[in-house]
């Protein structure tokens, strides 16, 4: 058997699961909204700081600055999640999340035919650049990106399934763009949940009763290099989307916990 | 009708900083919480009515050059929202009042 360092067990050891710290929110600097601080280097070199080894990167409706990141994060030990934030025709924001870039691409294909024709507005929005894995530009994203895209949360659920994602509603709880406060209720379409960094999710539970049942995420949603709080802690054999998944549900001695709360 | 006689009349709260309300002549309305379906169907002028009260909300008011936006059903927008909307120009009004009924309102107010 093998455990996280590659080294071989006697099997009459007790397995342990390796333990990974994770941010699965993370923005750069092509979301309108982040900090112009938040390229790939930084992301990279932020996330190790804070002893968090998985995280996704998550921009709004877009992935092009995965590869960016992963590339920047190659030989470092943190591993990157392809990711998307999408803000659906409901105008909730939801966390689609792949194992690989191949994946995300083909997810980018789905949405970008669903993009409206707005174009950003850099003084009111912000700018969107698209780096390399070093920060340089190489070019700005023209597309308003702090918009819906014409595909509903079934829909998003049913896309990124068929690609071996997973969709998780970001910040639930918040009034702008929160699955609780867009829908009043949490559809079973949902495996999980994400908290907003500023909350508990017994505050929440609280808040909103018919949540209780979810599993519970948490996350910084991290625009600025400080934002990062990588209170998730997974134990799961590899940082998989399906192993995610399992640790979501609690199944085969796979677990998922909030280890603090700010 | 001005900004200011819609004030009065509708009782309503000036969230940003005072202005000569008087010069201000808001042209029709138009009422969403979807931030989406503003940018798409609000025209330059209307008054925007609304109980969404974030960040992007002011953003979206610049954007579509609105006159104003009440804020109904005591939608209540933090400090850095206000202040934001006071940056851009953007005038936020508020009402504990549902946006139904404020519609109606400025309807038979010749706000249309």
């Amino acid at each position: 058997m093998l455990v996280a360092n590659g080294s071989k067990l006697p099997d009459s050891k007790i397995r342990t699961m390796p333990t990974y710290r994770a941010e699965l929110h993370v923005h750069t600097v092509l979301s309108p909204c982040a900090g112009v601080e938040m390229i790939p280097p930084v992301i990279v070199q932020k996330a190790l700081a804070m002893g968090i080894n998985l995280i996704a990167i998550t921009d709004h409706n877009v992935t092009a600055n995965v590869g960016a990141v992963m590339d920047a994060a190659k030989g470092t030990g943190l591993t990157v999640l392809p990711g998307m934030e999408l803000q659906t025709r409901e105008e909730v924001h939801v966390l689609c999340l792949f194992d690989g870039l191949e994946q995300a691409e083909a997810w980018q294909r789905r949405v970008d035919a669903c993009f409206g024709e707005l174009q950003n507005d850099v003084e009111i929005f912000g700018e969107q650049f698209i780096v390399d894995a070093t920060g340089d530009l190489i070019r700005r994203e023209p597309r308003l990106l702090i918009t819906n895209v014409n595909m509903s949360l079934e829909e998003a659920v049913d896309g990124v399934s068929v690609l071996g994602g997973i969709v998780i509603p970001a910040h639930v709880e918040r009034r702008a763009y929160g699955l609780l406060a867009m829908l009043g209720f949490a559809p079973p379409i949902f495996e999980a949940l994400e908290i907003s960094s500023h909350v508990t999710a017994k505050d929440v539970c609280q808040r909103f009763p018919n949540i209780r049942d979810f599993p519970l995420l948490q996350s910084g949603d991290v625009h600025y290099p400080d934002g990062f709080i990588g209170v998730m802690e997974f134990e799961m054999a590899a940082p998989t989307i399906s192993e995610i998944r399992k640790a979501i549900h609690a199944e085969g001695d796979r677990k998922m916990r909030i280890i603090s709360s700010n | 009708m001005t900004l200011q006689e819609l004030i009065t009349k509708l009782n309503l709260t000036v969230i940003t900083a005072p202005r000569d309300f008087k010069t201000i002549a808001p042209q029709g309305g138009y009422a969403s919480d979807l931030l989406s379906c503003v940018i798409a169907g609000a025209q330059p002028g209307n008054v925007w009515v609304t109980l969404q009260a974030h960040m992007n909300v002011v953003a979206v008011a610049a954007l579509r050059d609105v006159s104003a936006v009440i804020l109904t059903e005591n939608a209540q927008p933090e400090i850095s929202v206000i202040e934001k909307a006071n940056e851009q120009n953007v005038i936020l009004l508020g009402t504990s009042v549902p946006s139904y009924q404020i519609v109606g309102k400025l309807w038979e107010l010749g706000i249309r």
